[in-house]
């Protein structure tokens, strides 16, 4: 019987000790590459402080504060590595310490389960740009609506033969690494077959050396096309410097120089859209730009006669060559236009009856 | 070959970058680092590459006496000079060919080449830079001259936002209740912001977005070519 009442009583008061209120658990992160741990604890005590072994096994303090809440992601760590940490708590009247340990290792996962709305939305956009294209190889005609800033260069290389001036082509700051970059080549190569045609100097003035490089390609190539290769001017298409506002400068000297009849802005721009719009304005000189930062576009538009928005800068290529394939991917866009105005709405309506999965699918909250 | 080797290359990094953009796991959480790393090298190849070309296109046009020939003597000599020093006495914590030009540094306060960049490069970098005050004047004029209802409606807007953001647009629209602070003009302009600016904002980018998703499509399928010179 004594037994018993030892037994019991050494369990109530086990329960009700500040030890067994304090517990340490640390967790791989979920769906991660392996480089964190979830850190979660239970403890009475205001604060903690919480400690992670270095490699000597020396206690580390990664962390030190208010107990709520009760949670911390450690980051950083090298995949498939034990890692321990320790829990100072201090609990009770006498403000006792317990010190709590936990050790876990964090492991690769084989899929980032936050991007799955991503990777559908991919996918789903993905195959329609496919059967367009299909549709296309098939013979279908799809209707594409014109794109004005597309059409004008035309008229911009028509006005830069008549006034017997260059035409200025600027790829943007970006490098060979961005998109937008890509897509203003492949208008370069549609512009320097005009220009090789009306016989018509094309300057290019390049910011990145793999730039350079990349356009004298495109224009060599695209004045081979047309049958003209002595006309091409390695030497018009030149590298100014990496520096963003020397760029500006070297390339505002040139409008202010040579004055060339039309100007292309094509590609990505930052904060020098406006120096270079504006300067090409009162050389009058007849201007396009395309872009897809948003925070530039009001100053293209401002300053330039056409302004490429957004995804018409990636459709030129497609829309200038009218090769039926290409202009199948742009119904694809289409669709995908589609597609998110259906999914906005439906997002709206779940969000307003209450159910909040929907949208938090597509946030990625696992 | 000389066509099929850039677009199959084209197609395996392009498959490789989407691929791991999805999966955490080794080898493809490391593909876009070393992707990266890779491109840097290159690139740093390529700077020979446009130090050639912009020798060659400045030097011929000093021989050839251009209109502004001057600026371009002006450029390279910069360019020389800004090289030498770099080269002779390095920068900041690295030294040079001549060590860290201590003597040098106790004229100047620092090392040549660093007090050419914080005297001169800065300078002429930001005078540039402020040019960008002047010209947002000249295009906010001519934006906010009424032609048709858009460009009025894009003037009232404007004259609502800036007077937003100043203390004197706060003080036009003080003295309104509490029922209607939505007309005072600072909550009127973070209103204009937050809503109707961001949802175009964001309706640019969402089809930039698909509009890359459709071009790099056409890159790594090979349909679309003309970056690599040839349709063809």
């Amino acid at each position: 019987m004594k037994g018993l009442l030892l037994i019991f009583a050494l369990l109530v008061f086990s329960v009700g000790s500040p030890a067994n209120t304090t517990a340490l658990k640390v967790q791989d992160t979920p769906w991660d590459d392996g480089k964190a741990l979830d850190i979660t604890w239970t403890t009475s005590a205001d604060s903690i402080i919480l400690q992670k072994a270095d490699s000597l096994g020396v206690w580390q303090t990664i962390f030190s504060g208010p107990a709520i809440p009760a949670k911390y992601s450690d980051r950083d760590l090298v995949p498939n590595k034990q890692y321990t940490y320790l829990l100072v708590a201090s609990v009770g009247a006498d403000s006792d310490t317990i010190r709590v340990t936990a050790s876990a290792k964090p492991t690769e996962q084989w899929f980032y389960l936050h991007k799955l709305s991503f990777l559908i939305i991919l996918l789903v956009v993905s195959m329609a740009i496919l059967f367009y294209i299909q549709l296309a190889r098939m013979g279908k005609d799809f209707y594409i609506r014109r794109i004005s800033g597309l059409d004008s260069m035309e008229e911009a290389v028509g006005r830069a033969t008549e006034k017997g001036k260059p035409i200025l082509f600027v790829p943007g700051i970006g490098d060979l690494d961005d998109i937008q970059t890509i897509a203003s080549l492949t208008i370069l190569s549609q512009l320097a077959q005009r220009s090789a045609e009306y016989d018509t100097e094309l300057i290019v003035p390049c910011r990145f050396s793999m730039v350079l490089s990349a356009a004298r390609e495109v224009v060599k190539e695209a004045y081979l096309k047309v049958g003209k290769p002595d006309t091409y001017k390695e030497e018009r298409i030149f590298y100014l410097t990496d520096d963003q506002f020397g760029y500006v400068a070297g390339i505002d000297g040139m409008m202010v120089r040579e004055q060339p009849a039309a100007n292309f802005f094509l590609g990505s721009f930052y904060a020098e859209s406006l120096i270079l719009a504006e300067t090409g304005f009162s050389t009058g000189a007849i201007q396009t730009s395309g872009t897809a930062q948003a925070s530039q576009l009001p100053f293209f538009v401002v300053s330039c006669d056409y302004t490429l928005i957004g995804e018409e800068l990636f459709a030129a290529s497609a829309y200038l060559s009218r090769d039926p394939q290409q202009l199948g991917s742009l119904k694809g866009h289409d669709f995908g236009k589609l597609l998110t105005i259906v999914l906005i709405l439906i997002g709206v309506l779940t969000e307003i009856i209450g159910w909040h999965w929907f949208k938090a699918f597509f946030e990625g909250v696992q | 070959m000389k066509r099929n080797l850039p677009l199959f290359f084209a197609f395996f990094c392009g498959l490789l970058v989407i691929v791991s953009e999805f999966i955490p796991h080794r080898p493809f959480s490391m593909m876009i680092d070393t992707l990266q790393e890779w491109f840097m090298i290159i690139s740093g190849f390529a700077i020979i590459l446009g130090q050639i070309s912009l020798f060659q296109s400045n030097i011929n046009k000093i021989k050839q006496k251009d209109s502004g020939w001057m600026f371009y003597l002006a450029g390279l000599l910069s360019f020389i000079l800004m090289l030498l020093v770099g080269l002779f006495w390095g920068t900041q914590e690295t030294g040079g060919l001549f060590g860290h030009g201590v003597s040098l540094q106790a004229n100047l306060g620092m090392k040549p080449f660093d007090y050419l960049f914080e005297f001169a490069y800065m300078p002429l970098s930001s005078t540039m830079f402020s040019l960008l005050a002047f010209f947002i004047a000249s295009a906010a004029y001519r934006a906010f001259i009424i032609r048709s209802f858009e460009s009025n409606l894009l003037m009232l807007t404007a004259v609502i936002v800036i007077l937003g953001r100043t203390s004197f647009g706060s003080m036009l629209t003080g003295w309104l209740p509490e029922s209607v602070r939505f007309w005072h003009l600072p909550n009127l302009s973070d209103f204009i912001m937050e809503y109707p600016n961001s949802a175009a904002q964001r309706a640019i980018m969402i089809s930039a977005a698909l509009g890359i998703i459709g071009s790099s499509l056409r890159i790594i399928l090979g349909i679309e070519r003309s970056y690599l010179g040839s349709d063809k």
